[in-house]
C-alpha cells in the first residue's frame, strides 16, 4: 500500500484527473500519436518550437491516471527547455523508471516527475509511466535533423 | 469440502484470484500428475520400440480417448492435440477456411469474439476474399434470435461463435445458432475456451462441426489445447503443420500424409500437457459439473448482488441471470481500469484490466476497457467480500477528483 500512497499522491491525481495541459494547441511543429496495445491507452503529443526551445506542448488522448498524470507533469518539466535539454531529462526518467540511475543529485533535473520514481516499484505499470516519454523521444529521433 | 486446500497456490499466498478466464491455478493432483509422468514414464510417444516409448505412447492415446469420451465425440481420432485454442482456430482457419471459401461467401462472426477468433478470419476472408460479417449485441449484450437469422444469410459458409463471452459473461444460444447455420448450409466452429470449464460439453448434442477448447483455463496446465472436429471435415482437410509423425512416406519430393488424428500433430507433443490434461478433467469429473455448476451460480449470484450495490460502479453484464456465466465486467465511473487494477492488486485482489483481447468488442461498447472478475469453483464469498471492500477503497482513493 505504501508504493500505492506515493503513486496516486496529490500532484499525480490532480495531474492526471485535471490537467491544464489536456487541450489542442494551434500551428503545431510536431503532433505524434503514442499508443500501448496491451492496455489501449493512447495519447497524442503536440510540440510547438520556437527555435530549438520548446516553447509550449499539449496532450489528448485518454488513459490510466499514471500515463496522463506522467503526460501532464512531462509537459510542465520540459516547456522552456532546449531539445539538447529535454533529450537529457528524458533520458534520466527512462532511466529513474528502469532503476538504471538512481542518483538523487541526477534526478534533480526531472523536477515534479520525480514522483514517479515509485513506479519503478510496479513493473505493470511501467508502461504506463513512459508512454508519453517514449512517443516525445520517437518525434526528437525521427525529426533530428530538422531541429 | 474446502477445495481451496486442493489448489497450493491458493494455499500458499493469500490472494483472492478473480482471473480464471485467463488462467485457472492448478490443483495438487495435476501437479503431481506430471511429475509421476516424468519420473516414471517418460519418452517419445510413436518414436520408440522399446517399453518405456511405448508406455508414453500408451499414456498419450488414452489421454485423446479420455478427452473423446468428456466431450462425447463419435471417434477418439477427432480429438486432435494442440497448443491451444489459438493454434485450434488457427489449424481450421487455414486448413479448412483457406481450402473451402471463394469470393462472395461469408464468414459469420459476433461482435463479441476474442482476437483468436477474429484475427485468423481476417486474414482467410482477404486471401480468399470472402466477406467476415458480424452478430451484433443488443443492449441487455445478448444475440437474439433476429440477429443470428439476419446475419447468417445463404451465402454464410462458416460461422464461427464463442459459446461464452470472455468478457460479458453472456452464454450464447450455440444450439441454436449451430441448426440455423446448418440449415443455410454453413459449418460451426464453437470456441468453448471459456465454457468448458463450468458446464459439460456434448459435441454430438450440439452437432458442433469444430470445437476448441485451451486446457489452462480448465485446471490443466499451460501449452495444451483441443481440438474436435468431425471426421468427415478433418478427413477432407489438409495438414497444417508438416513434420515428424504426420507422415506416411516422405520422398525427395512429395509426402503423403498419416491418416487421422496424427496428419494434425506435427513434430514431438506437448505429452506432459496432456497428462494434465487428463488429471485435470479427473478433477473436474470427481467434483462434477453439477457440483461446479450450483458453486458457481451461488457465488455468481452473490456477486452481482454485491456489486450491483456500489453505485459508482457500471456493470455490463446481462439481466438474464441464466444467460451468464464466469466473469463480470465492469468500471468504476471515472476511474482507469488499470488504476483500479492496481489499486485492488495491493489489496490481494487479482483481476484482469484492459481490453481482454476483445477490441472490436469494446468498440461497439463504446468503452477502451473494463476490469474484469471471473470466478471459479474454488472462489468463495469471501473473495467477492474482499474484491468489494477492496473497490470501496479504490472509488475513495480517487473519489474527490472524479467530476470536477
Amino acid at each position: 500500500m505504501e508504493d500505492l500512497d506515493n503513486i496516486y499522491n496529490e500532484l499525480i491525481m490532480e495531474h492526471s484527473m485535471n490537467s491544464y495541459n489536456k487541450k489542442k494547441l494551434n500551428n503545431v511543429d510536431f503532433s505524434e500519436i503514442g499508443h500501448n496495445p496491451n492496455c489501449g491507452d493512447e495519447i497524442t503529443l503536440e510540440i510547438k518550437l520556437n527555435g530549438n526551445i520548446i516553447e509550449d506542448m499539449a496532450f489528448s488522448g485518454h488513459g490510466c491516471a499514471i500515463s496522463q498524470a506522467s503526460t501532464s507533469i512531462m509537459i510542465d518539466t520540459l516547456k522552456g527547455k532546449t531539445i539538447e535539454e529535454a533529450k537529457e531529462i528524458i533520458q534520466t526518467f527512462i532511466g529513474m523508471i528502469k532503476r538504471e540511475i538512481t542518483d538523487e543529485s541526477k534526478l534533480e533535473k526531472l523536477e515534479d516527475a520525480i514522483a514517479f520514481k515509485n513506479v519503478s516499484n510496479m513493473p505493470a505499470r511501467v508502461k504506463c509511466a513512459l508512454l508519453a516519454w517514449h512517443t516525445i523521444e520517437d518525434i526528437i529521433n525521427k525529426n533530428e535533423n530538422t531541429f | 469440502m474446502d477445495i481451496k486446500k486442493d489448489f497450493p497456490i491458493l494455499e500458499n499466498r493469500n490472494i483472492a484470484y478473480l482471473d480464471s478466464a485467463a488462467t485457472t491455478q492448478k490443483p495438487v493432483n495435476v501437479i503431481r500428475a506430471i511429475e509421476e509422468y516424468y519420473k516414471n514414464y517418460n519418452a517419445n510417444p510413436h518414436r520408440g520400440a522399446y517399453s518405456l516409448s511405448i508406455k508414453a505412447t500408451e499414456k498419450y492415446e488414452n489421454a485423446r480417448e479420455k478427452i473423446s469420451k468428456f466431450i462425447n465425440s463419435k471417434h477418439k481420432e477427432e480429438i486432435i492435440f494442440t497448443k491451444n485454442a489459438t493454434e485450434s482456430l488457427n489449424l481450421i482457419a487455414y486448413s479448412y477456411g483457406m481450402e473451402n471459401l471463394k469470393q462472395g461467401d461469408e464468414v459469420v462472426l459476433s461482435i463479441m469474439e476474442h482476437h483468436s477468433n477474429l484475427v485468423p478470419w481476417q486474414k482467410v476472408c482477404k486471401v480468399t476474399e470472402s466477406k467476415l460479417t458480424y452478430m451484433y449485441i443488443n443492449e441487455n449484450f445478448e444475440l437474439t434470435d433476429e440477429e443470428i437469422e439476419r446475419k447468417i444469410t445463404d451465402k454464410a459458409k462458416i460461422v464461427a461463435i464463442t459459446h461464452i463471452s470472455n468478457v460479458l459473461g453472456t452464454i450464447n444460444p450455440i444450439k441454436k445458432i449451430i441448426n440455423y447455420a446448418h440449415k443455410k448450409g454453413a459449418i460451426v466452429v464453437v470456441d468453448a475456451s471459456q465454457s468448458i470449464p463450468h458446464m459439460k460439453i456434448d459435441v454430438q448434442d450440439l452437432n458442433a462441426d469444430f470445437l476448441v477448447f485451451s486446457g489452462h483455463k480448465m485446471l490443466a496446465p499451460l501449452g495444451i489445447g483441443v481440438l474436435y472436429g468431425k471426421k468427415e471435415l478433418l478427413n477432407k482437410m489438409n495438414p497444417f503443420l508438416m513434420g515428424g509423425d504426420m507422415i506416411e512416406y516422405v520422398y525427395e519430393q512429395n509426402t503423403t500424409f498419416a491418416p487421422l488424428p496424427n496428419k494434425f500433430e506435427a513434430g514431438t507433443q506437448n505429452v506432459e500437457g496432456v497428462i494434465g490434461l487428463v488429471s485435470a478433467i479427473d478433477y473436474i469429473e470427481n467434483i462434477g459439473y453439477d457440483k461446479i455448476q450450483k458453486i458457481e451460480n451461488e457465488l455468481l449470484e452473490y456477486a452481482r448482488e454485491q456489486l450491483s450495490k456500489l453505485d459508482y460502479i457500471e456493470l455490463y453484464l446481462t439481466s438474464n441471470k441464466e444467460n451468464h456465466s464466469g466473469v463480470i465486467s465492469f468500471n468504476i465511473k471515472g476511474i482507469h481500469p488499470h488504476d483500479v487494477a492496481s489499486i485492488l492488486d495491493a489489496e490481494d485482489v487479482c483481476i484482469r484490466s484492459g481490453n481482454h483481447c476483445a477490441q472490436p468488442l469494446m468498440r461497439y461498447l463504446g468503452i477502451d476497457s473494463t476490469c474484469r472478475a471471473s470466478f471459479y469453483f474454488y472462489n468463495t464469498k469471501e473473495d467477492v467480500d474482499k474484491l468489494v471492500n477492496a473497490l470501496n477503497k479504490a472509488y475513495s482513493m480517487f473519489k474527490r477528483y472524479i467530476s470536477r
